[in-house]
């Protein structure tokens, strides 16, 4: 069980505390690997392109982002790949854990209001909606 | 340079379902905003329309990158306002043209290369100035016509913003012109229309030389324009271009794209539509409906112009208030509202940059001539920045000896500052400079170090320079005076 492991990662530091039980999940788990998967919205690259001075700024920052959740499977001994993609990051994350088969998927929760929520939109909700597989909402 | 057939199928039919259904969306998207624009520019619908359709099409085939969108645009038709004010259509016409021909030049001299040259703020200066100017242009359209003016844009408004938290299904600022204009025509409502302000012809573009006289006089009139309406398109399709390579991690490239909008301008000047270029919103809309190839972006002006065709005298109907609605939307889209938060991270010269950079382009109302003053000006903060040249003086034994270390750029901005860093009296017998984190740029340079070692001779010292490295050894060699072995300084 759950020897493919999805997470799905922004850099927040909601991200980053799903990066630790991604992490605690996998280290219990032999031969299993996690997925790490950075969806760059749509708008987001409008405005990396407007503000950094060159494509390698923004891809230095982005890895850079990266970095702490790395270091958390790193730390922990577990096996893992970086995925970066782009797109509406919900649909994204959801078509990523669909077409690979995963079989846990492990997302931060911003933690919105209703409010929020209703402006925003939440990932996680989103994500949990469509995922054919297990989702752990960390909070 | 040629495409090999494969990629170049790929490129048209590597994505069709995704390419045709976004291509509608972006057709139903871009009517609305072609003729808004059309009305900046001061010019009939049609001009704006057939542009798009022109430019679009032609671009889908001659562009260098698949999957964005060009058209009439904002930043193009607040440049050329004044050109139809004074001179009317036709010169608007030659001017597209003109440009047409500019932007193919200027393609083959590689401009791509040259964005580079263009700082960020001035980059976010283009698009908050873009976004404001749209929205100017929109005030006399809603403010103090009358009360139903207002609530058709707080409607549309309503319309456009809330119904993406419900379904995303359709457009929503589609609906919102659907089902307002179908209000409006059901309960006759007193508010303009777009045919109050132009005529909707349900014809295909004919292909005309524009009605000027060809003489050195209207080239006078015409080529500022084309130049600016050249650096504005180009700007904009590029900096579009970047961004939807970033969207579908993909490359483009830049100086075919410029040769491409340089063709889709032409083709636009011949059949009665205005100058466009590559535009942000739109480009994002497609990208994130599913559209990657050409062929999106050719389904996008065929159905623009069947569109028209067949809905002709519907569109005329749409009330204007429900236009200027869509366009307060597509200038809070343009706007890059993270600039403001990052007023207080970034340096306090990229802030004053992108502010001048604003306000020029609202007092010129001309894009093209903010730009050029933006990265004036930013060259000249980088100027003052890099002129910051360091001496430091080290201590050694014997006392006899003083060793200076220089740590800088060495140039004309910062020749004064450097020459006042030494002290000239001090009781030493030699004097060793160190230029190993130094690089003599120019004449003014070398023409200070000459001062600086005169000076030190004229107070008895000898001066050794060291660690100059080649290039600033070379100009040193070649220019200086005193550093020669054989001559004597000048005026000694």
């Amino acid at each position: 069980m759950y020897k493919h492991i999805l997470l799905a990662a922004d850099g927040s530091d909601h991200s980053i505390r799903a990066a630790r039980h991604a992490a605690e999940i996998a280290r219990h788990i032999p031969d299993s690997k996690v997925d790490i998967l950075f969806v760059i919205d749509y708008n987001q690259s409008k405005s990396d392109i407007l503000h950094k001075d060159s494509i390698i700024t923004i891809q230095k920052e982005r890895s850079l982002r990266l970095k702490p959740h790395e270091e958390i499977l790193q730390n922990a001994g577990v096996a893992y790949t970086v995925k970066v993609k782009h797109g509406e990051p919900g649909s994204a994350v959801a078509a990523y854990a669909n077409e690979f088969g995963v079989d846990l998927v492990v997302i931060g929760s911003r933690g919105l209001n209703k409010l929020q929520e209703f402006v925003l939109g939440g990932v996680s909700h989103k994500v949990a909606k469509r995922v054919k597989c297990p989702v752990m909402i960390v909070k | 340079m040629s495409l090999s057939l494969s990629q170049l199928k790929q490129e048209w039919f590597g994505n069709v379902r995704g390419d045709i259904l976004a291509g509608l969306v972006v057709a139903l998207a871009l009517i609305p905003e072609a003729i808004a624009f059309s009305i900046i520019a001061g010019v009939d619908p049609m001009v704006g329309l057939y542009a798009s359709f022109c430019i679009a099409v032609v671009i889908a085939f001659a562009g260098g990158r698949p999957g964005m969108i060009s058209a009439a645009t904002g930043a193009m038709a607040l440049v050329m306002v004044t050109l139809v004010k004074d001179y009317g259509l036709q010169y608007l016409l030659a001017a597209t043209l003109l440009t047409g021909v500019i932007q193919i030049i200027l393609g083959y001299l590689n401009v791509g290369r040259f964005m580079k040259f263009i700082p960020r703020s001035v980059m976010v200066g283009f698009v908050n100035a873009l976004a404001i100017l749209i929205f100017m242009a929109q005030v006399p359209h809603f403010i103090g016509i009358n009360a139903i003016t207002y609530g058709f844009v707080a409607a549309s408004l309503a319309i456009i913003y809330l119904l993406p938290r419900f379904t995303k299904a359709v457009p929503s600022p589609l609906v919102a012109i659907i089902a307002l204009t179908g209000v409006t025509l059901y309960a006759n409502f007193d508010l303009r229309t777009v045919g109050d302000l132009g005529h909707i012809s349900q014809a295909l573009p004919a292909f005309f030389i524009p009605d000027v006289p060809f003489t050195f006089e209207t080239l006078k009139i015409i080529f500022p324009y084309a130049i600016s309406l050249s650096i504005v398109g180009l700007l904009e399709s590029l900096l579009t271009a970047s961004i939807v390579d970033d969207m579908t991690d993909t490359e483009s490239n830049k100086n075919q794209e410029a040769r491409g909008q340089g063709l889709a301008n032409i083709a636009a000047g011949l059949f009665g539509g205005m100058a466009g270029c590559a535009m942000i919103g739109q480009s994002v809309i497609n990208v994130k409906s599913g559209g990657r190839g050409r062929l999106s972006t050719f389904v996008a002006g065929t159905v623009l112009m069947f569109l028209i065709i067949v809905l002709g005298d519907l569109v005329v109907q749409i009330p204007m208030a429900v236009l200027v609605g869509v366009m307060i939307m597509v200038s809070v889209g343009t706007f890059d509202w993270a600039s403001i938060k990052l007023m207080k991270k970034n340096p306090l010269t990229d802030s004053i940059v992108m502010l001048v950079t604003v306000a020029i382009v609202i007092a010129t109302h001309n894009l093209a001539i903010g730009v050029m003053s933006g990265i004036l000006l930013s060259a000249i903060f980088f100027v003052v920045k890099i002129s910051k040249v360091h001496v430091k003086k080290q201590s050694v034994h014997p006392a006899d000896k003083a060793i200076y270390e220089v740590n800088g750029q060495i140039f004309f901005a910062s020749v004064t500052d450097f020459i006042a860093d030494f002290n000239y009296t001090e009781k030493v017998h030699f004097v060793i400079i160190d230029f190993s984190n130094a690089h003599v740029w120019d004449e003014s340079g070398v023409g200070a170090i000459d001062r600086i070692v005169m000076k030190f001779r004229e107070n008895g010292k000898a001066v050794s320079l060291i660690g100059l490295n080649e290039p600033s050894m070379k100009l040193v060699d070649r220019l200086a005076m005193s550093y020669k072995p054989g001559p004597k300084a000048s005026g000694q």
